[in-house]
């Protein structure tokens, strides 16, 4: 089943076929400024508006959306829960409907809970861009790796990915597994038992599973290190003064990848918990171009969305 | 009084194994005869030929969100729905507002369904006060004022001693205890089955171990008190091999699956759409091949709808924030007929035992079947008019199913309780 994005907006990547997610991983390449540049400001969209709803905090998504819409010349608004109508107790279809009435041309969405924009996909003629699902999906993130990966690599194809953390709660391991396996990368989920159900290996072709980080890390292209999501963990899946000894990313780890490895992360770090200090600076993350990315990748999807729908109006 | 003669229908009364073309007649209220020729005198007569004519259905297990939740569902509406559904008999769990853990509230109920249900309601106590797993609810009086069974429905008594005073104290009863059999700790938190589904749609799972390990428990206590133990909405494959065990090793143990449980699995999640949230969730294929499988052995002693209305506003929320369950009254005979008798696992006689002769047997009621004296309740139902369910059109208050839409070969015709029709499909 293909949802085409240009009806549905961009709900996840799952569903996404290959050959679209080329187009907008193109058209990011466009949008990448030169380097010591900014960003070219284009009026593709002018006219347009596009809300970005935000039922959970969120910093460099947020903004990342909010410039990549205005670089193309849509008109932004954002909007916070907190403060708004929902800690009224205001229900989710209610807010939205309001919304809708105040007729922007897309939502971006960011929810606590999985499933949430599809929920409101069925429900609302507006396209809704996903912004990140509870522990489900965040298709942007996926999107803006993969412009990274490949600004130092020529494919995706064949290239062996560690992700390593909590997968069980991360929605950017969930896109990411999925995008890159429809390129057919090889990849290594890791992380400690009960943050790493034996059922991933279902989600998509070439997942494998392992508890044993040198293991995941053997012959790396790319490390992704997940965020220790402490929010989303309702017990200890270790004793936490461990998780750094078995699941942290040391610069020793490095000598086991390919020279030219390269470490992501999806932000914010947690220094000594997740990775090394010496490892976020070091040469081989690529954490900042990621963020840069992001703005590149979510003008391509913007204009994807609402580009088309203005062709005719 | 009244009497109706119900003619040229195929008859099946597993309970005294006839089966075969009859007319089966009713007076003031009880079966008078079933036989061919049968002359109708003063009868008003209900042609059924082409059809078939089976003691009424019982539901054993439903939600009538009376007293409290009237703007779910009510006494009257709920009967209204098991009508259409062809049930002549159902039972109401004890969760409402307040909790029917009293005689008083058990009373209310009954005094409310002699006045407003167009079938027969019987109550099921709580186990504990306010199902809170805690005390033990008065189950003597209630017994007196009428409950059927007693159990702690969606809220399962967690404390093991608890649960074996409550055994030991319904055995002298005589009354059934019902476990919804969930331990709590494994799934708390959960929204659906625990499984490569689960995983892949980021939602949280309920593993099919916090069915089995309560199974377990249960069954260890009633062999230890003797108690008549009953496993509500049976739903993984180790439930049904252990209950199969505790049979064979002759206890009094009895379970009833829905048909949710054996007509769809945990795929259909893929939309988040909250109308196939339930508990125990829908599981996997091999829990639907291992269920119907007990149905066909003969482990499952019925078939139970968990009847669970919930108000629009309720479902239409972020999946996390639904509440569990969904309606199954009218939608239950034609699910029976397309996944178990059209399939030809099981035939339509031993279709007709789960839903008559399985759950009175387990109640004790002296109900489900047409022999003369029996209770004048009859289903009159066939087996291909093809039909599609619209839940707009549905008798509940609440429009919680997943199967809007889904088309049926089969269904109900008409429903006759103590000798009046009190729903046919023209």
């Amino acid at each position: 089943m293909v949802t085409p994005l240009r009806a549905a907006g961009l709900l996840d990547i799952e569903t996404l076929d290959r050959a679209e997610i080329e187009a907008i991983l193109d058209r990011a390449r466009f949008f990448q400024p030169p380097p010591g540049e900014t960003y070219r400001r284009l009026d593709s969209l002018k006219g347009k508006t596009v809300v970005n709803l935000f039922f959970e905090a969120s910093t460099r998504t947020r903004v990342s959306f909010e410039i990549a819409a205005r670089r193309l010349g849509a008109d932004t608004l954002t909007i916070a829960a907190q403060g708004s109508s929902v800690s009224k107790g205001e229900s989710l279809v209610d807010t939205l409907n309001t919304l809708a009435a105040m007729r922007p041309h897309a939502i971006v969405m960011r929810h606590a809970a999985s499933g949430a924009p599809q929920f409101l996909a069925r429900h609302l003629q507006i396209p809704i861009v996903n912004a990140g699902d509870g522990t489900h999906e965040h298709p942007t993130q996926a999107l803006l790796d993969a412009r990274t990966i490949l600004d130092h690599r020529p494919s995706l194809t064949g290239l062996r990915v560690a992700i390593i953390g909590d997968i069980a709660h991360s929605r950017v391991a969930r896109s990411n597994v999925h995008l890159l396996s429809k390129f057919g990368a090889e990849i290594v989920l890791c992380g400690p038992p009960s943050l790493l159900p034996r059922e991933l290996e279902q989600l998509a072709p070439g997942v494998r599973l392992a508890w044993d980080m040198t293991e995941a890390i053997l012959g790396a292209d790319v490390i992704m290190m997940l965020r220790v999501q402490l929010e989303r963990q309702h017990e200890a899946p270790m004793a936490a003064s461990e998780y750094f000894r078995f699941y942290g990313l040391r610069l020793e780890h490095l000598d086991l990848a390919k020279p030219d490895v390269i470490v992501m992360h999806p932000g914010p770090i947690n220094r000594g918990r997740e990775l090394s200090s010496e490892v976020a600076d070091s040469q081989r993350s690529v954490i900042l171009n990621q963020v840069e990315n992001g703005v590149a990748v979510r003008m391509a999807v913007l204009e994807r969305v609402l580009f088309d729908r203005t062709t005719g109006s | 009084m009244n009497s109706i003669l119900i003619t040229g229908g195929r008859v099946i009364d597993p309970a005294s194994g006839f089966d075969g073309t009859a007319d089966v007649l009713i007076r003031d209220g009880r079966i008078e005869a079933v036989g061919s020729g049968l002359k109708a005198g003063d009868a008003a007569i209900f042609d059924a030929t082409g059809a078939i004519v089976a003691p009424g259905f019982i539901d054993m297990h439903v939600h009538l969100r009376e007293p409290g939740i009237e703007h779910a569902e009510t006494i009257e509406s709920g009967a209204r729905s098991a009508a259409a559904g062809g049930f002549t008999t159902i039972c109401c769990m004890a969760n409402t507002i307040p909790v029917n853990d009293s005689a008083m509230v058990t009373s209310y109920i009954v005094q409310r369904a002699r006045e407003v249900a167009i079938v027969n309601v019987f109550p099921i106590g709580a186990i504990t006060k306010g199902s809170l797993g805690e005390e033990l609810a008065a189950i003597g009086s209630m017994h007196g004022a009428g409950i059927v069974a007693i159990s702690d429905d969606g809220r399962p008594v967690m404390n093991a001693r608890v649960m074996r005073r409550a055994m030991e104290l319904a055995r002298a009863f005589d009354l059934p205890v019902i476990d919804h059999c969930e331990d709590l700790n494994l799934s708390a938190g959960g929204d659906m089955h625990e499984g490569a589904q689960s995983v892949r749609l980021g939602l949280r799972g309920i593993p099919s171990t916090s069915e089995d390990v309560m199974v377990a428990r249960d069954l260890l206590l009633a062999e230890q008190t003797g108690a008549r133990f009953h496993v509500a909405h049976l739903s993984t494959q180790r439930s049904v091999a252990m209950v199969a065990y505790a049979k064979v090793r002759g206890l009094s143990v009895s379970c009833e699956v829905t048909p949710h449980h054996f007509a769809i699995t945990d795929d259909e999640l893929c939309r988040y759409d909250s109308n196939y949230k339930m508990k125990p969730p829908l599981r996997c294929h091999s829990d639907v091949d291992a269920i119907i499988d007990g149905i066909v052995t003969g482990v499952v002693d019925a078939i139970a709808t968990d009847h669970a209305p919930h108000a629009g506003s309720e479902k239409m929320q972020e999946f996390e924030r639904c509440p569990f369950g969904i309606t199954g009254l009218e939608t239950a005979i034609g699910l029976s007929l397309g996944e178990l008798v059209h399939k030809e696992r099981i035939t339509v006689a031993r279709m007709i035992e789960l839903f008559t002769t399985g759950p009175a047997n387990i109640l004790k009621l002296d109900r489900g079947t047409l022999k003369p004296g029996a209770h004048g309740d009859v289903t009159v139902f066939d087996t291909d008019t093809e039909w599609t369910f619209d839940v707009q059109q549905s008798y509940s208050k609440s429009r919680n199913s997943p199967f809007h839409g889904r088309r049926f070969r089969g269904g109900p015709v008409a429903t006759i309780v103590g000798g009046t029709i009190v729903w046919s499909r023209e």
